[in-house]
Parts: C-alpha cells; structure tokens; sequence
C-alpha cells in the first residue's frame, strides 16, 4: 500500500531558517502497518536523520507518542489504514506542549518535573506488616487501571489547559496523584490532597475531555481529577479557591437551577443532560478565580425540583462510586 | 569528569534494584540509561513473578527443583537455591513498595498458574505485571534521590590494568562524550533479542552490555541458550503471555486437536517452554498448522477473566490482528523471546573483571541454564540486581576512587568521528541487521543443526566485515538515532558471533539448545557450561562445571 507520511521535522543544528520544514515519505507499506512501523521503515531505508523514540511496539513502553493527523497518539497503536486522508497522506507531528528536541522527538523533563511533584511513591503509615498489607482485590483492580499509564505524554500533549497555563500540573501527573489516593495502603491520601489543592492542581482542569480521548490506555485522566476533587472536598478542602467556587456554583445550582448572570441556564443543555450540567463546574470554577463570577442572587427557574432531583442522585451516586 | 563509588548502567528492574541497595548500603549512586528508566524493556512483562510463599503452603525447594528441571540440569544450583529461597521476600517487598499484585478475596496476593511448575505460585499484576514492578521501582528511585542520566548511551568500558574503572557515555540529546568513573560498574542492560528477526523484544534490546563486558574480557557463558516463547504473533513478533496458558488456554493444531496431549500428556500447555515450543514447531513442519502458525484458543475462559486477568493481551490482539480473545482463537507461533546466557557472574553478580558486575537479563548467574521457567525471570533481576548492589558497594567502598586520563573519551571521539565519515552507498546499518536476524531465526533456533549453525557463523562474520565500512546519513549531534544504531549494531553482531560459537560447541541437545542431527542430552561430556572468550581471531570456548547440590540429572518428561 503506498502511502504518504507528511512529517513535520525540526534540526536545530540546521541554520535558523532552514530549522523547521515539513517532508513527505512515500513508503510501500503492508496493509496492517502502524504509523510506526511506517516511520521505522524510513528511518531505516529512506532516512536516518529521522528521529524518533519508539522501543516495544506493543503500546507498552510509552515511547512513541506524536501527533497524527492532529491527535495525539501511540505510533505504534495508530493503524495507517484507518488514517489515511485524502492522497493516502498521514500527517505525523511532535507532540504538543512540550518542547521540541529533534523531529519526532520532545524533551519530557518538564513531564517529570511533575510526576515528580505529586510525591509519586506509596507512603504508608505505621509499621510495615510482616507479609504482605491485606487489601481488597477491587480496590487494587481500581488501581490497575490508573497504573495503566505508560507515562506516555499524549494526554499534556492535548491538554487545553496546558496550552495556556504551563503551571497545571496536568492530566498525567495527576492521574498518577489518583493512583496513591486511591491506595488503600497509603497513609498520607489527606496530605496529597492538600498537595493537589492548589493553583495549578486538581482545580484548574476545564474537563475539555482530550485528555480521556487521546489516552491510549484508557487512564482517562480527567475522570481521576474529578474523583480528586470528590475526595478534596470530603476531606474538607472547602476553604481553597476551587472547591469554593465549585460548591458555590453546585448549591447555586441546585437552589434556583441557574447561575443567571453567566448564562449558564441549565435549561440550555437540557434540564436533565447530567453530564453537560456537570461539565459547567470548572468553567464557572474558573470565571470564579479570575473574579468574573458574578453574586449568586436569583430567583429559582421552574423546574427546580427537577434539578435538585438531578443533583441528590449525581452525589449518591457518586457516593456509591466511592463506596 | 563525573564520578560516583557505583555506577549501574541500565534502569530496568535490574539495574534500579541494584541502584537502590548500593545507595542503601551507603554509596553514591548514579544510574545511567539510554531510555528514561520506565521504557526499559522489563516493562513488557505480561505474565508475572514467581515465589513460593510458605504461609501458602508452598516450599521454596519445590520450586527449586522445578527451576532445575527446567534448565535441562545446566542451572547452577546454588545460584536456584538462593533465588528460590529469596523470592518470597523480594515479592514482599515490592508489594510494600507499591506494586499493586492481583488479590484473592481474602485480600491477599494471589497466585496464577505458569509453566513447567505443578503449583500455582506466579504472582501478578493483571497481563501487566513488569510494568506495574518496573513503576514503583522508578517510583523508588526518584523517591532515593540517586542520580540518573537518563538518555545516556554507554559506548565503552573504561579499562586500566585490568580493572573496570567507568564508562565513556553519550548524552543523546547532546551527542556529547562524557567519562563517568566509579570503582565498580553494574552492567544492568538487558537481553540482546534484536539480534533476531521477529523477537518479542523492544527494539532497545540489543546485547549492550553483553558485549562490553565480552570486549573488556570477561567471558559470556551458555549464550547458545536462546528461549523461543511458545506464543508470539506472527506478524510482528509480539508476545502473548503464558499466562494465558496458566488461567487455562488451549494449544490447537490445524485440525482443531489439543495437540499437547501427545507431547506433554500431564502438563499439557503448561510444559516447559521448550518442549511447548518444539512440540508447535513440530506441528507446523509437519503440516499440521495454519499459515505458518498453531491456534491459542482462550474462548472457553470467558470475557470475564480475558478482560480483567487478560486485558492487555486482548487489547494487542484487537490493535494487531483485529480479533477479540473471547470470540476467536488467535494464531500463534514460536519467537525469539529471552537470553538464558549472559555475562558470566558469580552468586554476588561480580565478573571475572574486577570492578565490573552484572545483573538480570544480561547476566547469567546461572539460574537458568538450558531453559528458563517464566516468571523467573522478573525475580532473577529483584534477587540478583539487589545482591549485585550491595557487592559493588562493598567494593567501591574498599577500593576507593582512581584518577582516570580523559584519553578515553578522545579515543571515543575519534571512533565515533569515524563512524560519521563513512559512506553509505549501498549498504546500511538497517540491511545488515535485518540480515543478521534472519540468518539466526533460520538457523539457531527452536530446531539446529551443525550446517545451520556454521552458515550463520560465517554469515555474521561476513556481516561484520561489512559493518566496519558502512557509515550514517545523519552526520548531526543532536538526538542522533543513526548514530545509536549503528553502535548498537557493532555490540549485536558482537554477540551473534558468541552464540553460533557456543551453539557450534555444545554437540548434544539440551533445553533450548535442541539439535536434529544430535538429539540426545550428553550428560557425559556436556553438564557443563560453555564460556565465550574474546580472542583478535574469533570466540574461544571454555568449559566450566555445573554446581549441583541436590538434585541429579534425571530424564525430563512433563
Ligand atoms: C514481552 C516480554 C514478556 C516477558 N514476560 C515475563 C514474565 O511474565 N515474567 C518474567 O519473569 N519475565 C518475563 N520476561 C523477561 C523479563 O521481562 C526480562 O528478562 C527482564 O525484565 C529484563 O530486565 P533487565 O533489568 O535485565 O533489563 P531491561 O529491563 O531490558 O533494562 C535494560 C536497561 O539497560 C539500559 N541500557 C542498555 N544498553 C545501554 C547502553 N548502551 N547505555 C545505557 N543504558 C543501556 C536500557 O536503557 C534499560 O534501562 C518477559 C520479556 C519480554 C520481552
Ligand atoms: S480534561 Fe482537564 S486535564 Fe484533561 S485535557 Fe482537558 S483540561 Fe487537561
Ligand atoms: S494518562 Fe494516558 S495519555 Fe497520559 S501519559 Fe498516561 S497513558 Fe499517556
Ligand atoms: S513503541 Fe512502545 S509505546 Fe509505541
């Protein structure tokens, strides 16, 4: 199968002008190629200059993260078959907010800096037990899934938020902060959460969603941030900027089913669309930390009850989740 | 010049294992790593760690026992007896580190089945057992504080009166030589499987270490003892755990027959990987398979355990061949998977090169031997980088810091600049590789045989003639891959070249090492171990004996 590879390369040891300039590859490639192996197959016999990290092939290493066509994604997870656009062209990036090193390739340390951040190893209290710590299956299968993160950068790549406050510490790093929250053997889970309460934690995702959508394991970053802030909250966090504003906006909400001044009508999105009604939180969360929140006085829209209804079951249920 | 009292080159499980037990027996520790630490191959370990827990009922000489059978009699078992009596607390206390290990419903860890084992002692993380431990070991390390270079590629040993006293490494991101030096160095580098064509192995795992400490003298040992994993895919070599076997997975020949009940009657799927291996190989040259390929067949399982016990598996077989493991059986074949040989150590890791010692893949201790049972391998990295850590400490801490001339890092300069300024008309790094992986997945592997064998011998010294001339395009400094491949390419055709020598020696069948045209085990003249020295002509082979304890050579049947 012939196909076109639109690369988007950089060498910063070319003369400034010449630095960053797009090339097309026109491979042969097997029908059930990656974009992966497609790219291995230029660098091997088309062009070394090309670089790139890949190792394991099997989505397992983390390596490979880049943009195609647009999205940030696994090399090595990305069927070409399914990608091909017009021309049989597929457009391969660097991933986004992370600089550019070379080609394919970005400098994580900025990544790590903030794993790093979130005090990323278990802390367990008291004395270590002889065997092993007893613990439920469930809760350790629960884990399994946030541990699942091969630490691959596609997620920051995408994240909105990122784009426009370097300061986030991100989906990845916090997805990670879930995981030890989330450990029944650790300790520390209130400490963390005061950690994670902060400007640039848990409070400053939009829920845009990228996150969920481009990760190639199904961490799905974003849904760990809002068990974060369900857990921030319970633990009594009420008094940061963040979580004020969400219970504001939550008991605005719930008192007249409307946060007037913004527009924001439940209505709008349909008085029982949950989880648009719930996706509004982090926007008035931060119109509220910019100060552009308006007092809160209204009066209650019809259908409160309804909206109520709606609320009482979101927080059983997410009680429930919780167990 | 950087210094450090350990210096442990590689941050795969090994490596960082023997990192944290040198910084906690006091020394400065740096870990140097031409991946960031958690790409270390260790992290495509599906299946899990064995340990006989004795709260459990289990007995650590069982699984002794069984690991000696596995290795054909070729392991040392002083060396099995340490690793099966230490297994218990080296899964402890990765589970206090953090590794999230799968429970039973009284909340404590649970066991799968593997093979060549008659009880249930694998303990796992889902099909993800490596990365879980490989995590919460970089978790460790960054907790430690221990320096890390991380995208440091190691291009030579430094060598002074027959001690190793450093390294000269490569900042990749740089393209900058720097001397490292330390008294003692830890070669934690991992297995060298790209040296076939397919391998389970990521394209990292390219001999590395294996082929300094050969090029520094000490000698490689049993390294015709190359594992072929009963299931891999076709297409691109990629492996499906044995665990798939373990939760209950059938073998299917073509005609839709559990051929292991002919090879295998007791164990069944469950044998020991070589004779699994041979049995499907044996099914598909006698045109009892499909396309090239026998069928795992998991459907009986049930979504239930495929998509929580097997989860990553499905997700390789939907992404690869668009089947789901509940609905259809898959085609599976033999790959190359894993290196039972390696650089020769003694039960504390040291070489025969003072100041150099090595663990995990990349090592043989030998635990072992002829074959390897699965889920040994991630516990041969935790027991033995750990012991490799605290003797390097101990070493550097009496052998204390030497002035090293920074000559060595001209040398390298000079060597790499060479490199650069060869041509590329013609042939290249990738040709000769692939050329090479050929050459030893047709000919040393599940099946060999005397003219086999030789044609790959002088295949790859022809390979290597043509490795000296060949150059790179990429003449930059920056994140410069060609350049890496082509070093790697040098450590690998290194390391082709002891393995056809070892295989060419052992004239018997034993384990992995399974020869048509002698297929009887040769305990007479051949329960030893075959050592590799390199010499300006070519491989030498000496032989050492194999350390028994209790148990005597006995027919193998499963
Ligand atoms: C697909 C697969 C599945 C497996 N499943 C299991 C299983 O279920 N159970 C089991 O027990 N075993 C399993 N194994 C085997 C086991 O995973 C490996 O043998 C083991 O993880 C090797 O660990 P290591 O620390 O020795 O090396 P690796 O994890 O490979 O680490 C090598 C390190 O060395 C570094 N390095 C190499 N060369 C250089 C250089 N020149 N300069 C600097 N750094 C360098 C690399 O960057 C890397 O950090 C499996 C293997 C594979 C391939
Ligand atoms: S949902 Fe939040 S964390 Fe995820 S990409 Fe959007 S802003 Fe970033
Ligand atoms: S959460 Fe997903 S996308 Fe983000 S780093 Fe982990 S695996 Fe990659
Ligand atoms: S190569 Fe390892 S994740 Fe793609």
């Amino acid at each position: 199968m012939q196909i076109t590879l639109r690369v988007k390369r950089y060498n910063p040891e070319a003369p400034e002008e010449r630095r960053s300039w797009t090339q097309d590859y026109k491979v042969d490639v097997p029908e059930d190629s990656t974009v992966l192996d497609s790219l291995i197959q230029v660098r091997e016999y088309v062009d070394d200059s090309l670089s790139l990290r890949c190792s394991c092939r099997g989505a397992i290493c983390g390596s490979c993260a880049m943009r195609v066509n647009g999205h940030a994604a696994l090399g090595c997870k990305s069927k070409v078959q399914k990608l091909l656009g017009k021309d049989n062209v597929i457009a391969v990036e660097p991933m986004g907010n992370q600089p550019v090193i070379k080609d394919l390739v970005v400098d994580m340390t900025v990544f790590w800096d903030k794993i790093r951040q979130v005090q990323p190893w278990l802390q367990p209290q008291g004395p270590e037990p002889e065997a092993e710590y007893v613990a439920p299956n469930e809760a350790m299968q629960h884990l399994v899934g946030v541990m699942g993160c091969i630490m691959c950068g596609a997620c920051v790549s995408d994240c909105t938020v990122l784009e426009v406050d370097k300061n986030f510490i991100g989906p990845a790093a916090l997805a990670k902060a879930y995981r030890f929250v989330a450990d029944p053997r650790d300790g520390h889970a209130k400490d963390r959460l005061g950690l994670y309460n902060k400007a640039g934690g848990i409070w400053d995702c939009t829920r845009c969603f990228e996150c969920v959508q481009v990760c190639p394991k199904g961490v799905a970053p974003m849904d760990r941030i809002m068990a974060l802030r369900d857990q921030a909250i319970d633990a009594g966090f009420i008094g940061s900027y963040g979580a004020r504003h969400a219970e504001a906006f939550a008991s605005s909400v719930e008192h007249s089913g409307t946060v007037n001044e913004m527009s924001l009508v439940v209505n709008t999105f349909g008085m029982f669309n949950l989880p648009k009604l719930l996706g509004l939180l982090p926007l008035a969360i931060r119109a509220g930390y910019k100060r552009k929140m308006p007092p809160l006085f209204h009066k209650p829209v019809e259908g409160i009850a309804g909206v109520r209804r709606i609320f009482h079951k979101a927080e059983e249920q997410q009680k429930a989740a919780r167990g | 010049m950087l210094q450090h009292d350990v210096l442990v080159v590689g941050a795969g499980l090994a490596g960082m294992r023997a990192a944290l037990a040198a910084k906690q027996a006091g020394a400065n520790v740096a870990i140097i790593s031409k991946v960031t630490p958690v790409r270390s191959h260790s992290n495509a370990a599906q299946g899990g760690i064995n340990a006989a827990l004795t709260d459990r009922g289990d007995d650590w000489k069982e699984h002794a026992y069984e690991t000696v059978k596995g290795s054909d009699y070729l392991g040392d078992q002083d060396a099995i007896e340490i690793l099966s009596q230490d297994a218990g607390r080296a899964v402890i206390e990765l589970e206090h580190m953090g590794v999230v290990f799968s429970r039973g419903p009284d909340g404590l860890l649970g066991t799968r089945r593997f093979g060549g084992q008659q009880r249930a002692r694998t303990f796992f993380v889902a099909d993800i057992t490596g990365q879980a431990m490989l995590h919460v070991l970089f978790e460790q390390l960054l907790k430690s504080g221990i320096t890390l270079y991380e995208e440091w590629f190691v291009t030579s040993l430094v060598m002074e009166d027959g001690q190793c006293r450093g390294v000269v490494a490569l900042e990749i991101k740089s393209g900058k030589l720097e001397l490292i030096t330390s008294p003692a160095v830890v070669l934690a580098t991992g297995g060298c499987g790209r040296i076939y064509e397919p391998s389970t192995n990521g394209l990292i795992v390219t001999g590395d270490g294996m082929a300094l400490a050969y090029k520094a003298g000490a000698p490689l040992m049993d390294m015709e003892m190359v594992q072929y994993h009963p299931t891999t895919l076709k297409q691109n070599g990629i492996l499906i755990t044995e665990a798939a076997r373990g939760e209950g997975g059938y073998l299917l020949n073509g005609k839709g027959e559990r051929f292991m009940d002919k090879y295998a009657p007791s164990m069944k799927e469950l044998a020991s990987r070589d004779v699994v291996s041979r049995s499907e190989q044996t099914e598909i040259n006698e045109g009892r398979g499909v396309n090239g390929c026998v069928l795992l067949d998991l459907r009986h399982l049930g979504r239930q355990v495929i998509e929580t016990k097997l989860a990553y598996i499905n997700e390789v077989a939907l992404d690869y061949l668009g089947i789901s493991l509940a609905e259809a059986p898959i085609p599976i074949r033999p790959g190359m998977h894993y290196m039972m040989g390696g650089i020769k150590t003694d039960v504390h890791g040291a070489t025969r090169v003072p100041g150099l010692y090595a663990a995990g893949e990349t090592a043989c201790v030998s635990v072992h031997g002829a074959n390897r049972l699965g889920a040994n391998s991630l516990l041969d990295t935790v027991v033995f980088g750990r012991r490799a850590g605290d003797a390097s400490a101990a070493y550097a801490k009496e052998r204390g810091h030497k002035n090293v001339s920074e000559a060595f890092v001209a040398d390298e300069e000079a060597r790499i600049k060479g490199i650069l300024a060869r041509s590329t008309d013609g042939d290249s790094v990738a040709k000769i590789r692939l050329e090479m992986g050929q050459v030893m997945n047709d000919n040393i592997s599940v099946f060999r045989h005397e003219e086999g064998m030789k044609k790959a011998q002088t295949t790859i010294r022809r390979l290597k003639e043509r490795y000296a001339r060949v150059g790179v395009q990429n003449k930059g400094k920056v994140f410069n891959t060609g350049l890496i491949f082509s070093l790697e390419l040098g450590y690998m055709l290194d390391v082709a070249e002891t393995i056809a020598a070892g295989a060419l020696a052992r004239k018997e069948s034993r384990g992995a090492h399974a020869r048509v045209d002698m297929p009887d085990r040769d305990d007479a003249n051949f329960l030893k171990h075959a050592l590799v020295f390199r010499t300006e002509s070519g491989p030498r082979i000496d032989w050492l004996p194999v350390t028994m304890t209790q148990w005597q050579p006995q027919k193998r049947v499963y």
